[in-house]
């Protein structure tokens, strides 16, 4: 009998989960699907079954070059990443394992740099990359990627680095391993996981930062929130060709955001739901 | 105990990262706080100059600002409620035993990844256009009007295509604090024949405040600065429809070239970001002590 309510609970709930799910999905899901229709097909009304015509996806590549953009993103929030992780991993260390009084003041005060809203210095960012020529640069962008996020980064590995175990590090001190060498062969292989998870959450960050990625490119440096910002401009009805645009832009970032579902409840939170 | 080397050392390996966000918090603000006295037309340059308080006064003449400010706050209220009430529940579906969690999880959580650009054109052209979109499919089907959402109810809009995004966060955080509540406990309340609801108020809702405080404070930080969510679909309008603080002080800095009146709304806007952030940093600050 037990059983039987059981097995009716978990079929319902399962039926109501899935039914909101899938409505919360839909938009992408939908987004996919339209990617595979011609042009004529996706504004003929609703239809689940595209025709699968790759039409649009080569269109893309041919009329916007998408690997361009494809290929900045990658590079910007890769490269502003590891720009990030090389500054923030001795911050963090320090911070981890020889903490003053003053520790919690600074990183509570580099949280509070992320709060400053963009828009209120973007003019004067605006002035500063122009006079020096970095406007619309690789590097320019890069470095206001790692700048924004580098308060994340330091929060997210200090909660990791936490967790290593001090005594290990008296150990290898008392073993008469130097600093350096305390770094590189006890606590980096321990903070490894920590240091990838970091990264993965940044990265994606990164990628879907969209207000000076916009602002600051016009070409050269533009990664895909700006292509894809580009078809807000009216331009006709092509929407299997921004779907394909978009199921693109979000593809790379959205499976790995799958894996990172757990990182990103700590990383966000700064470690306090876990 | 810490020797003085390794003290020493500890302050240099910090140096990197507090000496950058040091400059990056203090340069241009400074920039922006000085912009913000002056008068500063990088097309009309002939009156430029010192003009004191001015900006603000323009600033705060215009009927955009408070409309501006409403507008922020509507949203950042409307986002909040929606993503916290309906992240609870969805959280408490998650819980149960289903078929599938794994996947129903990815699912769910998906729309946090999608970059806002990509988000905003979705909505804006394949879920709400007043023609082709699926509400209007869905509107013409039950046989009623279809609705012209980013022409009658653009906030309303936009209200909508951010909570989508923001609602997969509450949930992961709050179903993740759900899942930390003691199993034993649950079973003991249960036993003692407390309900479903009794059991929420006086258990479950407890246990989840702390994610609940942490999902608010970090969804207000990210909240308070939407654009490219309104620069996609209603580009501030109809009028000042669906303008915030940010949308407001970007048109006035990159549109009209009014330097002077933008950083006046800048600093406005370092200000209702701190009031914010006083509040997030003593939350924040109270959880590091555990």
């Amino acid at each position: 009998m037990a059983r039987a309510v059981t097995t009716q609970h978990k079929t319902i709930a399962t039926a109501a989960a899935w039914i909101v799910a899938l409505l919360i999905f839909f938009p992408i899901l939908y987004t996919i699907i339209t990617s595979f229709k011609s042009e004529q097909e996706a504004i003929q009304g609703f239809a689940l079954i595209p025709s699968g015509t790759f039409e649009s996806y080569s269109e893309v590549q041919q009329q916007s070059g998408y690997f361009k953009f494809f290929f900045n993103s990658v590079l910007l929030s890769v490269g502003s990443t590891i720009l990030a992780l090389l500054i923030a991993v001795p911050a963090a260390w320090s911070m981890a394992f020889s903490p003053t009084k003053r520790t919690k003041d600074i990183l509570m005060w580099m949280l509070s740099t992320k709060m400053m809203p963009a828009v209120a210095v973007l003019f004067p960012i605006y002035l500063i990359f122009r006079d020096t020529g970095l406007l619309d640069s690789r590097i320019g962008l890069m470095v206001m990627l790692m700048l924004i996020n580098l308060p994340i980064v330091v929060w997210m590995l200090y909660t990791y680095f936490r967790e290593i175990p001090g005594e290990i590090l008296e150990a290898a001190r008392m073993d008469g391993a130097s600093l350096w060498k305390e770094i590189i062969y006890v606590l980096t292989p321990m903070a490894v996981p920590g240091i990838a998870s970091t990264m993965l959450l940044n990265i994606i960050l990164a990628w879907n930062e969209a207000f000076w990625t916009i602002r600051l490119t016009t070409t050269n440096a533009a990664p895909l929130t700006a292509f894809i910002s580009s078809f807000s401009s009216p331009q006709g009805l092509f929407w299997a060709k921004l779907s394909a645009a978009s199921t693109l832009a979000i593809a790379p970032i959205l499976i790995m955001g799958w894996f990172s579902q757990k990182q990103l409840v700590r990383g966000l939170t700064f470690g306090a739901v876990k | 105990m810490a020797t003085q080397q390794t003290r020493s050392l500890a302050r240099f390996m910090m140096a990197p990262s507090v000496i950058l966000l040091f400059i990056w918090m203090i340069v241009p603000l400074a920039f922006t706080l000085w912009f913000s006295f002056l008068q500063y037309n990088p097309l009309n340059p002939i009156r430029d100059g010192f003009v004191g308080l001015s900006n603000y006064k323009l600033f705060y003449d215009n009927p955009a600002f408070f409309a501006a400010i409403l507008n922020t706050l509507t949203i950042v209220v409307a986002v909040l409620l929606i993503t916290i009430i309906g992240g609870i529940l969805l959280a408490l579906l998650l819980d149960q035993p289903i078929w599938g969690q794994g996947i129903v999880r990815i699912l769910v959580i998906s729309p946090f990844f999608v970059m806002p650009p990509v988000a905003a054109l979705v909505w804006k052209n394949m879920i709400m256009h007043p023609q082709y979109g699926v509400f209007a499919d869905i509107a013409r089907f039950f046989g009623a009007q279809p609705i012209d959402w980013f022409g009658q109810h653009p906030l309303t809009a936009v209200i909508i295509i951010v909570a989508w995004q923001w609602l997969p966060f509450a949930t992961l955080i709050l179903l993740t604090s759900l899942q930390s509540l003691d199993g034993e406990q649950k079973e003991a309340a249960e036993m003692d024949g407390a309900g479903f609801l009794s059991r929420f108020i006086y258990l479950t809702l407890p246990h989840m405040s702390r994610a609940i405080t942490v999902v608010i404070l970090i969804q207000t930080i990210f909240l308070l600065s939407i654009y490219a969510e309104i620069l996609v679909t209603t580009n501030g309008g109809p009028g000042y429809a669906s303008t915030n603080l940010p949308f407001l002080v970007y048109q006035k800095a990159l549109l009209e070239f009014k330097i002077g009146q933008a950083s006046a709304g800048g600093v406005i806007a370092v200000i209702l970001a701190n009031i914010v952030a006083f509040f997030a940093m003593r939350a924040v600050g109270k959880n590091l002590d555990k």
